[in-house]
């Protein structure tokens, strides 16, 4: 067999982990297809118009399902947005930084990284954004 | 072919993990739990000591009829137990528990990231069901599910990154490979951090303000009947099993122990998941619930910090010890 190079050889396993985690995916999708199936063979179906209702403490519902509602949460998703996103550049960063011919450079990175954090956290609370109002 | 059988009984090892750990912890949380309020929990069901209680609940559940409200929407509320379920399977996979090669589903290279990722999936489940129920309840219990991921999912990332800086991998048996007893009061702060975030974003008591039985009935489940109700409940129980072998892989060290690590290492393994799944319960039974605005303060002002702090520790001791 011809040698295949080092970096084919590489995305080969790359590829084979990855199609056991989708075929395990498919077991998962079968067994909800199976219980699924078995539930509508086993259950009753006695369907009535005040079983159908929606539920609101047994009184009739009042207005829509879908009801305006004021949303406190925005905030927090748009903090959350911003620091996921850098946080994900932590992981790459953190298998290397510690290598030889990085050392300290990549530390002063790392506090320069992490004020920057702190800063947008105290800017948030300074602002109040994490109190209730 | 034998490659085919090999990943075969992989799979199938998973999948029985999926389905019978949750199972024992949930019997275990009945029994604990009863104990701790000088009740006796489950006595009936099997004989001995109602051990087969879940399994009665189980076949209670596959019978009760599947109600689906005339206003929701339809299909979406029918497939949300599935997308809330499926993600914790998925990331059992890639837990190693011990040292061997047989003794991981599958190796991802990727590990932390992969786990972290796909447990983030699983709160679409939540979000459709509440949204797809047409019920205010529900609504305001998914509103309050995406909020309390939102808040807690930053710290469990800093947590788990900071880990992946002390072994200089995100690789799961990787980091495992790398382990001192040391690390352990090293990154004792990550470990709190990250097991504290996983409880609230499992929704455990006393973070289960999104599923507030006295105010907002259910949640996000409200609507919900049989089978369907039953795959939530697994979901969560299957949600513990991850969050503590997840702690126990990351700052615990997995399969080291005093000794016997070689051939024992994975009962080094179960013993501290069924240890912190112990603590997952005693936490349900001693505290109360947090307020709303209480559990996003807590995240935001305490554990975010923390485990910035966690970083800036491991970094340094990291780049001081290698020079």
């Amino acid at each position: 067999m011809r040698k295949l190079p080092e970096s084919t050889v590489l995305a080969a396993d790359y590829f084979q982990s990855y199609s056991v985690v989708g075929l395990l995916a498919l077991v998962g999708v079968l067994f909800v297809a199976v219980a699924f199936g078995a539930g509508r063979l086993l259950r009753p179906v006695v369907p009535t118009p005040e079983k159908l209702l929606t539920y609101e403490c047994g009184v009739d519902p009042v207005g829509e399902g879908w009801a305006h509602t004021q949303v406190r949460y925005y905030v927090y998703a748009f903090l959350y947005v911003i620091f996921a996103v850098d946080s994900i550049f932590l992981f790459p960063w953190a298998t290397v930084f510690a290598e030889a011919g990085y050392g300290a450079t990549t530390l002063v990175e790392m506090f320069i990284f992490l004020g920057f954090l702190a800063v947008g956290i105290l800017y948030a609370w300074k602002k109040g954004v994490l109190t209730w109002t | 072919m034998n490659d085919a059988l090999d990943v075969a009984l992989r799979l199938l090892a998973v999948f029985a993990v999926f389905l019978v750990l949750p199972l024992v912890i949930g019997q275990t949380e009945h029994k604990v739990m009863a104990h701790m309020q000088g009740r006796l929990g489950p006595m009936y069901a099997g004989g001995f000591h109602g051990w087969a209680q879940l399994v009665a609940d189980g076949v209670k559940f596959a019978q009760k009829e599947d109600v689906v409200p005339a206003a929701a929407d339809r299909r979406v509320f029918q497939l949300a137990p599935a997308v809330a379920l499926l993600p914790y399977l998925l990331v059992l996979v890639a837990i190693p528990i011990g040292p061997s090669e047989g003794a991981v589903g599958i190796i991802v290279d990727a590990g932390i990231f992969f786990v972290l990722a796909v447990m983030g999936v699983g709160v679409l489940g939540s979000l459709m069901a509440g949204w797809a129920s047409a019920n205010k309840f529900s609504l305001l219990g998914a509103l309050r599910t995406a909020a309390q991921l939102l808040a807690y999912e930053l710290p469990m990332l800093l947590a788990a990154a900071s880990v992946a800086m002390a072994a200089g991998t995100v690789s799961l048996p990787g980091i495992l490979n790398a382990f001192e007893w040391w690390w352990l009061p090293w990154q004792i702060v990550g470990a709190l951090v990250f097991f504290v975030a996983g409880l609230a974003e499992l929704q455990r008591p006393p973070f289960d303000m999104p599923v507030a039985d006295s105010e907002i009935i259910f949640g996000a489940y409200t609507e919900y009947t049989g089978l369907r109700f039953a795959l939530f409940l697994l979901a969560e129980y299957a949600g513990i099993v991850v969050l503590c072998g997840l702690t126990t892989v990351l700052f615990l060290g997995g399969w080291h122990g005093p000794f016997g690590a070689d051939g024992l290492g994975w009962l080094w393994t179960l013993l501290k998941t069924a240890v912190l799944a112990f603590i997952v319960i005693w936490l349900r039974v001693t505290y109360p619930r947090l307020r709303e605005d209480q559990l996003q303060r807590l995240a935001w002002t305490t554990l975010v910090p923390l485990a910035l702090a966690q970083i800036a520790l491991t970094g340094v001791v990291k780049v001081v010890m290698q020079s």
